[in-house]
């Protein structure tokens, strides 16, 4: 195989990680409590703006941009739960659609109001810059990135297949009732859920702000990706939306590379269709 | 004898439907008791009504002293009082183990676990054997057992159990009953809703008979056996 073609596949598997990362939290909470939660794009959007943020302020690179939007998304999902989404929950569907969605677009246009409508980027220099190894270069916010992601989406899915605390979440997620019998609070465990998904999302926009534009709309853009991640994987599998993420971010270099940057998006979607065609419920959905 | 759980004029509302209507009873430390009935009489209800997974509309449920009704579920499981539910309700995605686990989350000290995570496999040894097996993978017979188990898992005072022998081969639930006797001689007391009338009152020292969800009958289990009308009445045998 030729040096290139392993530079594109590797390019692809680091992004794939991060596309993995910022899907996770999306499909932790559709896990724990049938919702989706629309606003998910724009909490990406935010962890960005913490980055940006934490950069003009400090002047500190990624690792201080990180705990500071994981710490702010995750009390952003938090607040959202308690103040929101524990009271739509008990509505019909269309309730849980449109109080997301309100929430998506408050969240936008609060940054608007706020950042104002500029793309922002970080200077390349922040993460050193990209250099060479094995033949192969890199993008040092990219390797970041991608391994952060990688790392962050195993934790989470380490979390609830190994844990007690997981085990108390995945308990509240089958049969809620059940759970109280066992002495479980099922708001404290949906709430944690949401400050989980909080804090990967926010680390996930903070890792993407590093090689990305960062602008009020940009949620939009990056949660649709989301969702396709995460219907690609299956609902509610965070190991799902791994493999889903890596699948999608090398099928999306190889066909910029073989086929031209132009049809990547095509060739992904088209694969997207194939896999919903055959297995509707997702590569590790449950039936 | 103390009274460890004391229920009075229980009414339980399901929207307009009354699940029950007016339930008197009482459980004395350390004793087993029986709740008798046909189908849709309203011994499940009382159960899930004193565990708190259905809502006391009127009367008051009394345990150790403390009027628990209207209580969450799971802030009274913590006070000891541990429900084998109807269907059992296991975490079926989860292992054996894990669902033994949960049932011990109420406990203040951890450092219990090990000792009564023994105690259920010396109870079950089948689940020991299924330990890593998902819940949702297992018999009828084992589902029971670990919905028993899990219970169990809390240390209750008082263990409430529904239907512990429906649906099972005969041969299980008489292992079944030997364990509920060995518990019970450790000094657990059980609150045990039954269809099987004759097992129920092997079992039990005392019995309460429900029909339409009212407390219509009761007395010490050796009378109620021999009471003809606890048979024809009440339980629709001939």
């Amino acid at each position: 195989m030729s040096l290139i073609l392993v530079q594109v596949i590797v390019s692809g598997l680091l992004l794939g990680a991060v596309y993995a990362l910022f899907s996770s939290g999306l499909t932790l909470i559709w896990g724990m409590m049938n919702v989706v939660n629309f606003a998910h794009g724009d909490f990406v959007m935010l962890g960005m703006y913490s980055a940006v943020m934490v950069w003009t302020a400090l002047g500190g690179g990624p690792f201080a941009a990180v705990p500071v939007a994981a710490m702010l998304i995750a009390t952003l999902g938090v607040l959202s739960y308690f103040m929101l989404v524990r009271h739509i929950m008990k509505g019909p569907m269309l309730a849980q659609i449109l109080g997301t969605f309100g929430l998506a677009l408050f969240l936008r246009y609060a940054a608007f109001w706020y950042f104002g409508a500029n793309f922002k980027t970080l200077p390349d220099t922040l993460v050193g810059g990209s250099f060479v190894f094995m033949g192969l270069r890199f993008e040092g916010s990219r390797v970041l990135a991608g391994a952060m992601g990688l790392g962050i989406t195993l934790l989470l899915h380490f979390i609830l297949t190994r844990t007690a605390i997981g085990s108390r979440m995945l308990a509240v997620s089958e049969d809620a009732t059940a759970a109280q019998l066992m002495g479980i609070r099922p708001q404290r465990m949906q709430a944690l859920a949401w400050g989980m998904a909080g804090a990967a999302t926010g680390i996930a926009g903070a890792l993407i702000a590093n090689f990305f534009y960062t602008s009020p709309t940009v949620g939009e853009t990056l949660a649709i990706l989301a969702f396709v991640t995460v219907s690609f994987g299956g609902f509610g599998s965070v190991l799902g939306a791994l493999v889903a993420g890596l699948i999608i971010g090398v099928v999306e270099s190889l066909s910029a590379y073989l086929i031209g940057p132009v049809y990547k998006d095509v060739i992904v979607y088209i694969l997207f269709v194939l896999v919903l065609w055959f297995r509707p419920q997702g590569l590790m959905g449950k039936t | 004898m103390t009274v460890l759980l004391k229920i009075e004029h229980l009414e339980v509302k399901y929207g307009d439907l009354i699940g029950v209507a007016d339930v008197s009873l009482e459980v004395p430390k350390g004793s087993v008791v029986a709740l008798l009935g046909s189908n849709g009489a309203g011994k499940t209800t009382t159960l899930n009504a004193i565990a708190g997974i259905a809502a006391v509309s009127k009367g008051s449920v009394t345990f150790s002293g403390e009027n628990i009704a209207g209580q969450p579920a799971y802030a009274i499981v913590r006070k000891g009082l541990a429900l084998s539910p109807e269907g059992w309700r296991l975490f079926t995605q989860q292992s054996v183990e894990n669902n033994l686990m949960l049932g011990a989350t109420p406990l203040g000290d951890r450092g219990r676990i090990p000792r009564l995570l023994e105690r259920v496999y010396a109870v079950f040894p089948r689940l020991a054997e299924r330990r890593l097996q998902r819940a949702g993978t297992m018999s009828g017979g084992e589902r029971q057992m670990l919905a028993v188990g899990r219970a169990l898992m809390s240390e209750p005072q008082l263990l409430l159990l529904d239907e512990p022998s429906l649906g099972l081969a005969p041969a299980i639930v008489d292992t079944m009953y030997d364990s509920f006797a060995a518990l019970h001689k450790e000094g657990l007391t059980i609150l045990l809703a039954e269809q099987s009338v004759d097992l129920a009152l092997e079992a039990a020292e005392y019995a309460y008979v429900l029909q339409v969800g009212r407390t219509v009958l009761e007395g010490p289990a050796q009378t109620m056996a021999d009471n003809p009308d606890v048979q024809r009445i009440y339980l629709g045998m001939e």
